[in-house]
């Protein structure tokens, strides 16, 4: 039923959001589909990367980890936000759309990067996409 | 360049993690204490200043001449090193270097680009001084040049504001702006003014040494802005009373700072994409509109054939203008040039880091030229149309509107009256009106950024609500120094902070220097 599954991960807080990725991966292996991470950067250095290609790779590691201990085809889908703190949903939307993604799982909030205003990204997509969305809570 | 100079420091000397100082309360994401000195020392000056106006207006009085007489030798030869630094750059072959890498490509357009930091780097000025001060140089020619003798006074007067408008401004801009996006996209240092000094501190950068020029930077950038939001609203408010006789008390300039701040505030949380960018490319647009309509209802042949003569005027006097050994001419020197060299380092931490964030694929050569030449030729072109006009309304048709108001030294009435003998002036002069508060908003949005970035330790992806804090300030230390004293205070504070940061730049420029000669791409 589903072919390509995002999920929206924040590196620095990777450890905060383990509800999501399982979830997702456990739906990638049922459907067997490729899941994406999809991570966004600044171009200005960050607390995980000091330039984009540092981030890429840190992405890439990252997937390539969890493609391995969880058996499923995993994959990384860097991406850069020039005003992460006001358009990052929009950018994401942009990401799950590059990848032909048909489904997308994330939380509620992306912490750390949002997580203290009174949007929700996933609320905010789940309006906003065309594809499906599971909101985990 | 293949015989490689062995760097002495590099990019993995450091094991700094941006934000790695930073502490999250209440929903934010803050550089500590850079954060906390800025903050409570702006609120302390707010209320302290609306306590004691008249002393702050006195204490002003006092600190602007002191400091332009006292280091006018300071701040000419640290903005003539600052041209001949960037020149010489351009020629070099660290030129080559690319910003980001030698992979990166821009993310904005020439146009976009262009926009936004023409926008953020001189904004109200040109509408504040663009009429007036070639006239009262015209008048009051420096260099000892006769006012009698028209035509030399007027070859003069305009060589005078573009010397204010043109390399040496945009130098200074350069020199922060490079330096910046140099050590943060080339070595992954933090976007702040900090980092630039790594090469000469080293690890020391993310103590107190680094601290201080941070918060040094804020109160520049604070300041200098709020002298630029004075100016706006002291014109914006001028112009509503000569348009439709709206009286421009302080109440009125007061609302201005308000409603404009206000516009500014939407325009930052709508972000650098949807709020800066296309808020500057808005402004681009009315002002090129107004720059043709002022070109082609006023003397038109004159104004593009005066665009090559005071061009040459200005490159015949550029020398002896920056020369400030042996000089009479201390009304000019004093009055004038330093305190524009003054303004314009008070905002070079403001412009440079705005500058530096939106110019990452761009190489040192394309971006000096970009951010050099281009704008002094605008510049040019500008003063040229508006101060030349002027001129010529007084010298050909013995019109005395704008001569009146430079004598009277109301600045901000000098180009309405410009634009009242030409066609269509209500249009005109709306549309003037409007352009300030375009200007000041692509100012106080932009500025409000910058303001956040410094103090949440070089994050570009803190919360929104740092933003909204920083411009309301600017809007609250406008009013607060119009209030106490207003624009002399304004300027006053201005300078007082360029001062010390003149010294900074300097500095920031033998380390740009060293960075680049460490620079990777020059080994291949």
């Amino acid at each position: 039923m589903y072919k390509v599954i995002a999920v929206p991960v924040d590196l620095a807080h990777a450890d905060r959001l383990p509800k999501a990725l399982e979830t997702a991966a456990r739906l990638a292996k049922a459907y067997d589909a490729t899941l994406y991470y999809v991570g966004a950067t600044t171009e200005t250095p960050s607390s995980v990367a000091h330039t984009p290609e540092e981030f890429r790779g840190k992405l890439e590691r990252f997937a390539a980890e969890r493609g391995a201990a969880l058996g499923i085809e995993a994959r990384a889908k860097p991406l850069v936000s020039l005003d992460p703190a006001v358009d990052l949903d929009r950018d994401l939307l942009k990401a799950f759309g590059e990848i032909d993604a048909d489904l997308v799982v994330m939380a509620s909030h992306v912490p750390g990067i949002r997580d203290h205003l009174i949007s929700s990204n996933a609320g905010w997509i789940a309006s906003h996409a065309k594809i499906s969305v599971f909101v985990v809570r | 360049m293949s015989e490689a100079v062995q760097p002495d420091y590099t990019v993995d000397s450091t094991d700094y993690e941006v934000g790695q100082d930073n502490v999250q309360v209440l929903g934010l994401d803050i550089h500590n204490p850079v954060f906390m000195i800025s903050a409570v020392t702006i609120v302390g000056f707010v209320i302290f200043a609306l306590m004691f106006q008249e002393g702050t207006a006195a204490f002003f009085g006092w600190l602007r001449p002191w400091l332009t007489s006292t280091f006018d030798w300071v701040f000419m030869s640290s903005a003539n090193i600052f041209v001949l630094f960037c020149l010489f750059l351009v020629v070099s072959p660290w030129g080559r270097i690319r910003l980001g890498g030698a992979d990166a490509t821009p993310d904005y357009s020439y146009a976009g680009w262009f926009a936004m930091l023409f926008a953020a780097g001189m904004g109200i000025g040109l509408m504040f001084f663009g009429v007036l001060e070639p006239v009262y140089h015209f008048q009051n020619p420096p260099l000892g040049v006769n006012p009698e003798d028209v035509e030399a006074a007027r070859a003069m007067g305009m060589a005078a504001t573009i010397f204010h408008w043109g390399l040496h401004p945009w130098a200074i801009y350069a020199v922060v702006a490079l330096s910046l996006a140099f050590f943060t996209f080339n070595n992954g240092l933090p976007l702040t003014i900090r980092s630039a000094f790594y090469p000469l501190l080293g690890d020391r950068v993310w103590g107190w040494p680094g601290h201080i020029i941070d918060t040094l930077a804020v109160f520049a950038t604070l300041f200098g802005l709020a002298t630029s939001l004075g100016f706006g609203a002291e014109q914006a408010s001028a112009g509503l009373e000569y348009l439709f006789g709206i009286p421009a008390t302080d109440v009125t300039k007061v609302v201005l700072i308000v409603a404009i701040t206000a516009v500014a505030l939407i325009s930052v949380v709508a972000g650098l994409e949807a709020g800066v960018k296309r808020l500057s490319e808005i402004n681009m647009v009315l002002a090129l509109a107004l720059l043709l309509f002022v070109i082609i209802a006023g003397p038109t042949l004159a104004v593009l054939t005066g665009f090559f003569t005071n061009a040459g005027h200005y490159f015949v006097n550029v020398l002896s203008l920056s020369n400030f050994v042996n000089r009479q001419d201390f009304d000019f020197m004093h009055g004038w040039t330093t305190f524009y060299w003054a303004w314009w380092i008070s905002w070079s931490p403001f412009v440079g880091m705005f500058i530096a964030r939106v110019s990452r694929g761009r190489t040192v050569r394309e971006f000096i030229v970009c951010v050099l030449i281009i704008p002094t030729l605008v510049s040019i072109l500008w003063m040229t149309a508006f101060g030349g006009t002027a001129i010529e309304q007084i010298v050909a048709d013995d019109y005395q509107g704008v001569a009146e108001t430079v004598a009277a030294y109301v600045p901000e009435l000098s180009l309405f009256k410009m634009l009242e003998v030409l066609p269509l002036t209500m249009v005109s002069s709306f549309l003037g009106i409007i352009l300030v508060i375009v200007f000041f908003v692509t100012s106080s949005d932009s500025g409000s950024l910058v303001i956040d970035t410094i103090t949440a330790g070089g994050k570009t992806d803190a919360p929104v609500v740092q933003r909204v804090f920083w411009a309301t300030f600017e809007g609250l230390v406008a009013i607060t120094l119009l209030l106490g004293g207003g624009l002399a205070s304004l300027q006053a504070a201005a300078i007082a902070t360029g001062f010390p940061f003149a010294v900074v730049l300097v500095v920031m420029c033998w380390c740009t220097f060293k960075g680049l000669r460490a620079d990777p791409q020059m080994a291949r």
